[in-house]
């Protein structure tokens, strides 16, 4: 479609988004889901053929690591480029509504900063390479005994720091932040598969499913993903108090699996590779455990919810249509009832494309 | 009980929905437009691109036949008494109806200008013109809006956002005067210019006149003579109740269905709601009350219900980025004397506070959302003015971190 813009708008505006072959599934939308698996798959599995290019990375990697770029690097510093670059894109687009430039700017920093150069120059100092973003359940092994213990029985005060540190966050932090702000101070502002939903993704956030049909199979596999990850965690729990019980060899085979299907599987290949088809959003929507726990406290222990004004609701569909999160948001705001969804991860977007003043995130 | 609703838009929908939810009665809605419901207000994001058409679907296909609610694609062509009521269809039998609700809804009101009906001259209110709006656009680059209303400046921001140059006439001196206050009226007005429509202000139009080579739509000339360029002309002069299988069904009808405060007809067991229905006290044509009457006429079947009684007024609207919202009256010769007005720099938001001797009697926002069950409560409790601008945050209902409004 011949769209042109002649003038710079004082709103967002999603002009010829449905027309659009990259935004709509269309061929590009197909290659493009194929080019980012394909890549998903070479850094998880067959990584010889991405050497020449992460060691086009090596000067990077020696000044910030003190060492030669490996894949992790080459992923890392490509998964930072792309929240820093398509985070710009975000500020650009979203400029008018504050509540996405904070958010799109504290997103942006955290990975730059928690995922990308702490963690670096914490392995450069030959201490542990920790980022201080990610918590159990999203990363299972920061709870695990032999991390958990090394680091709070360690006599280095960094890395005591960081066993509390971990503790705090999963145990205090998570339910404290979640009760006052929603889940949303996690997904929607700190965790870097946030940032790269919210920056990288946000140009695909119509296609995720608003069926009735794909609600009862999110709810289902995402907490059957919880369960998981918890029965992983104990079994790890029960083999290290007693290694002779029966289980024991039996946990780490498991958390094994765990890490091969749900880490790297589900939350690297379906869940970036699948940006363009199903929106940016498959992986916390319908796998990611700490997304779950979080869910678990919004619904039931949250002041967070999205408010709607009366009966002012037009229906035109605008929420649901951009609900990364495969909300129908129109069900709720046409009959003037608050939302309160457990997947709902507060990005805002069904109140910035909502034309009549409906919508409202709201803490109290 | 049999109960035929003839029309889905909101006002029949709503009232299949809440008949379901009060009663076990037989429900069908007949409808010749799309065969499902879907939301008339959204036509607009469908032609820039928003959203598909099945996105303005609040329901999946699913939910009717789950509810009970029989839809059927067809158009109704007469309604007969014969023992019952029975409803003849341009395609297939005729049914019997306990109960009709005609939801018939409203179609543009032209004037009889020459040219009206050239190729590329349409109107943008139903499934049809959008459409043909489609069609109308390949290959245009010049159109023509008549009509500085609420369907107007939607299908001026739809073909601006096609890439096509739009001049609009609007009658009043400026865009929406007829409703606005003069620096409301002034805002919209200069932001819609910014966006690079040709606003022309106290023009109507004149006739609309084909090219030479073909039957379609050349130019439009204006009251004051002009020659304007138009691939596509978009009447949106207004709309008026679509009555005529009323009246050819014998209901009584004057600008509309004339209907009681129970929405009755003339005739036992049809009723009339929407846009279609004309009270005592005139039309009432918004999305809003359209719901409203679906929803009390359900209750007037199932419970008997009382008479409908309208709350307080409100509305809303968007102009290209600037949404509006009112709650209450606001004359459009509000000034000083007998209302507050506060904007800010940028002149993309303002907020108005009317009020007689003190006592609150509409909120204006314009840039500004404010909470409709705030405004309503201090305009339904006559709240002091003084009172409404120290209290006034908690109506405001922007999204996290704007700028505060101190009016």
């Amino acid at each position: 479609m011949n769209y042109i813009e002649l003038t710079v708008p004082d709103s967002m505006r999603n002009h010829g988004t449905m027309w659009s072959r990259w935004k709509n599934r269309g061929v590009p939308a197909y290659l493009l889901a194929l080019v980012l698996t394909g890549f998903y798959v070479m850094v998880y599995w067959f990584p010889e053929p991405l050497a020449p290019l992460a060691s086009l990375l090596d000067p990077l990697a020696h000044l910030l690591r003190g060492s030669v770029a490996d894949r992790w690097f080459l992923y890392g510093t490509i998964y930072t480029v792309a929240v820093l670059v398509m985070g710009a894109r975000m500020l650009l687009r979203y400029r008018t509504q504050r509540y996405h430039v904070y958010r799109t700017l504290t997103l942006m920093t955290v990975q730059l900063m928690m995922s990308y150069l702490i963690p670096a120059l914490l392995a450069r100092m030959g201490s542990k390479e920790f980022y201080f973003s990610y918590f159990w359940p999203l990363k299972p092994e920061y709870l695990f005994p032999s991390n958990i213990s090394a680091l709070v029985q360690s006599d280095n005060g960094l890395l005591m720091f960081m066993g509390f540190w971990t503790i705090a966050m999963t145990v205090v932090a998570t339910p404290v932040l979640t009760y006052f702000y929603g889940k949303r101070w996690y997904c929607s502002w700190v965790c870097g598969c946030g940032a790269l939903a919210e920056t990288a993704g946000d140009p695909f956030r119509q296609n995720s499913d608003k069926t009735l049909a794909a609600w009862k199979i999110e709810r289902w596999m995402v907490h059957s993903v919880l369960a998981t990850i918890v029965a992983v965690t104990g079994l790890i729990w029960w083999a290290n108090i007693d290694p002779t019980s029966p289980i024991a060899p039996y946990a780490h085979e498991a958390n094994r699996v765990y890490g091969f299907l749900i880490g790297s599987v589900f939350s690297g290949v379906i869940g970036v590779g699948f940006y363009p088809l199903m929106g940016a959003r498959v992986w916390c929507r319908f796998g990611c455990p700490m997304a779950a726990v979080l869910g678990l406290l919004q619904k039931y222990a949250s002041r967070f919810r999205i408010t709607t004004n009366g009966s002012q609701c037009i229906s035109c569909g605008n929420c649901s249509t951009y609900c990364e999160m495969g909300i129908d948001v129109r069900a709720y705001a046409q009959r003037g009832e608050d939302i309160k969804r457990a997947s709902c991860v507060g990005c805002g977007v069904c109140a910035t494309v909502c034309p009549r003043g409906v919508l409202k995130l709201e803490n109290h | 009980m049999r109960i035929v609703i003839i029309g889905n838009g909101v006002a029949g929908i709503t009232a299949a929905r809440h008949l379901r939810k009060l009663s076990d009665h037989e429900i069908i809605v007949v409808s010749d437009e799309a065969p499902y419901h879907f939301s008339r207000p959204a036509m607009m994001y469908v032609s820039m691109g928003h959203m598909t058409f099945d996105n303005t679907k609040p329901y999946e296909d699913w939910f009717w036949k789950k509810n009970r609610i029989e839809v059927v694609h067809n158009k109704v062509r007469l309604i007969r008494k014969d023992g019952g009521l029975v409803i003849d269809l341009e395609s297939g039998p005729s049914i019997d109806a306990d109960v009709v609700i005609l939801a018939t809804g409203s179609e543009p009101a032209w004037y009889g200008w020459q040219g009206e009906h050239l190729p590329g001259v349409q109107g943008y209110v139903n499934k049809h013109d959008l459409d043909l709006l489609e069609r109308n656009l390949a290959g245009a680059r010049n159109a023509v809006v008549v009509g500085g209303g609420l369907i107007g400046i939607e299908a001026a921001e739809v073909l601006h956002s096609r890439g096509v140059h739009v001049a609009m006439l609007v009658r009043e001196p400026a865009f929406y005067r007829k409703v606005f206050p003069e620096e409301e009226s002034t805002m919209v007005t200069q932001h819609i210019s910014r966006q690079g429509i040709e606003l022309r202000c106290s023009t109507e139009l004149e006739k609309i006149v084909a090219g030479e080579n073909g039957g379609r739509v050349d130019h439009v000339i204006s009251s004051s003579g002009e020659h304007i360029q138009a691939d596509i002309v978009i009447l949106a002069t207004g709309v008026k109740p679509r009555i005529d299988l009323a009246r050819a069904s014998g209901v009584d009808v004057s600008r509309g269905i004339l209907v009681n405060d129970r929405f009755e007809t003339s005739i036992p067991n049809i009723y009339a709601i929407g846009d279609c229905a004309e009270f005592e006290t005139g039309v009432q044509q918004l999305w809003y009350t359209a719901r409203a009457h679906g929803e009390h006429v359900a209750r007037v079947i199932v419970e008997g219900a009382g008479p409908y009684v309208r709350g307080t007024y409100f509305n809303s609207a968007k102009f290209f980025d600037l949404e509006w919202q009112v709650y209450g009256v606001i004359p459009p010769e509000s000034d000083e004397s007998n209302s507050v007005y506060w904007s800010d720099d940028s002149s993309t938001r303002s907020v108005r506070i009317a009020q007689s001797n003190g006592v609150v009697s509409g909120v204006h926002g314009i840039g500004v959302r404010l909470r409709q069950e705030t405004c309503v409560h201090w305009i339904e409790n006559g709240t002091m003015i003084d009172v409404v601008r120290k209290q006034f945050q908690e109506a405001v209902f922007d999204p996290e971190f704007t700028r505060k409004v101190s009016v």
